[in-house]
């Protein structure tokens, strides 16, 4: 493998760009340069926090480090989840089952793809499991969100007719089956959109990564064939569950409607 | 025969009270007095402290979803999960009967529930409360979007469910169709309640 390194001068020189854009929001008043800046600065900052936390991860290559690092992962992306909602279920409830999904699928996804499909040595390489992790807490926990808020705004506009069904004797599987059947399909749509045009719209990511590493583009192809599968079928299996865990969440034991679990909505 | 015992609606102290098969229970109270939640609490659609029995069974002896389809909740806007009507119902024989013992005809079935009316969707929602015959059946204001015509023929189906022997517990703003129906009534206020027995005048 082979690729020009970049040095200080060349960051610099693409930072060229942003300070053109900065130049022309002075000109013309825009107060947008402030932003830009702090924006920029602030990206640089953490991305060079994260190669040196990574470099220093990958230098130890032990397991323990490695399942530090997926911890604070998935908490941050946990984290993110319940950012994301509108309207929250009582907050350590959905925290936990967000938690739980990402965990749970997040974590079993990845080290199927990492132990089982690329079955690097050691099975623990941090170099395999972070960025596989990343990519599928990010997408998983897209879907998950998608599917929390879809249940919980059905929940609510459909209270009445969820209600009705419960009056007639219905389980809260079957209250549900309308605004379940809803949330799953609007988080799984976008997974089979995005594997539609994988490729045609735009190259994925991690395959433009690999490419400007110096990897041959049929190999960046088999490893993206291979991410988009774990990614896809990690995000269906975490709205799946996180979708099922929200009905039992948002009903009980009795099998009753508890939207009073529902928190107040975000001003 | 259907007992509530020390149940905790809301705000109000602990109710008890009896209806037995072949009768018809009013609730009266002024509105807020808590008579629809005591009707829920009794379907256990919310959760409320104490005792409901039927034949002898409390309801937590068995699952909420067998409790219900016994003990049948029938709000006064029924609600609609699916497009058309006919989703709604369970398939049995004698629905087309039902429907015509409220004035509806069968059609209805087939139409977009968006396009009935009101009175039409709340007749719907009373024949889908007894379709599946529960053994009590807990009437909230059933007949208020009917005209004087519709009121009588949902009036003569729940007399006829009594006549079955089902128990009934009704609430109603009419006091007339109470005086109709009801052999016995149960007054919510303030000051607590209080069962009375009289005899149905019809």
């Amino acid at each position: 493998m082979s690729y020009v390194q970049l040095s200080a001068t060349d960051l610099a020189l693409a930072a060229f760009l942003l300070v053109v854009n900065g130049a022309i929001s002075l000109a013309f008043r825009l107060g947008l340069a402030v932003s830009f800046g702090v924006a920029a600065v602030r990206m640089a900052v953490q991305l060079a926090a994260v190669g040196f936390v990574l470099n220093f991860i990958f230098a130890q290559t032990s397991p323990l480090w490695t399942m530090l690092i997926a911890l604070v992962m998935v908490l941050v992306a946990g984290y993110e989840l319940v950012q994301r909602q509108e309207r929250r279920l009582r907050s350590w409830l959905i925290y936990g089952l967000g938690n739980a999904t990402l965990l749970l699928v997040g974590g079993l996804a990845t080290l199927y793809a990492v132990v089982v499909v690329v079955h690097p040595s050691p099975w623990y390489a941090p170099r395999y499991i972070v960025p596989i992790l990343g990519m599928v807490l990010g997408n998983t926990l897209t879907s998950v969100s998608l599917a929390l808020q879809t249940l919980t705004e059905g929940a609510e506009r459909e209270r009445a007719a969820i209600e009705a069904r419960i009056a007639l004797g219905a389980t809260r599987f079957e209250a549900f089956a309308t605004v379940l059947r809803r949330a799953l399909r609007t988080a799984i749509t976008p997974l089979l959109n995005v594997m539609s045009v994988a490729g045609i719209v735009s190259l994925p990511g991690m395959m433009t990564g690999q490419i400007l590493a110096g990897v041959d583009p049929g190999e960046a192809a088999k490893y993206q064939i291979m991410i988009m599968f774990v990614l896809t079928g990690a995000s269906g299996l975490g709205a799946f569950a996180a979708a099922f865990g929200g009905v039992l969440l948002l009903t009980d034991a009795r099998h009753r409607l508890r939207l009073d679990r529902l928190g107040a909505a975000r001003a | 025969m259907l007992r509530v015992d020390y149940l905790s609606v809301g705000g109000l102290a602990p109710l008890s009270f009896e209806a037995a098969a072949h009768e018809c229970l009013a609730i009266e109270g002024p509105s807020g007095s808590g008579k629809t939640r005591l009707l829920r609490a009794i379907a256990d659609l919310d959760a409320a402290a104490g005792y409901v029995y039927l034949e002898g069974v409390e309801r937590r002896e068995m699952p909420g979803p067998e409790w219900r389809r016994r003990v049948r909740y029938a709000s006064a806007e029924p609600a609609w999960w699916g497009a058309k009507a006919r989703e709604h119902f369970p398939a049995t024989a004698k629905l087309d009967r039902l429907l015509s013992a409220v004035g509806l005809e069968s059609v209805l079935l087939d139409r977009p529930i968006s396009e009935l009316s009101t009175g039409e969707r709340q007749r719907l929602g009373l024949v889908r409360a007894i379709a599946d015959d529960p053994r009590v059946l807990l009437l909230d204001e059933p007949t208020s979007a009917l005209d004087a015509q519709a009121a009588a023929l949902a009036e003569e189906l729940i007399k006829f469910q009594i006549l079955l022997g089902r128990i009934v517990i009704l609430v109603s703003h009419d006091s007339q169709q109470l005086t109709r129906l009801a052999n016995a009534r149960l007054q919510l206020t303030d000051a607590g309640t209080a069962r009375s027995r009289e005899s149905a005048a019809a």
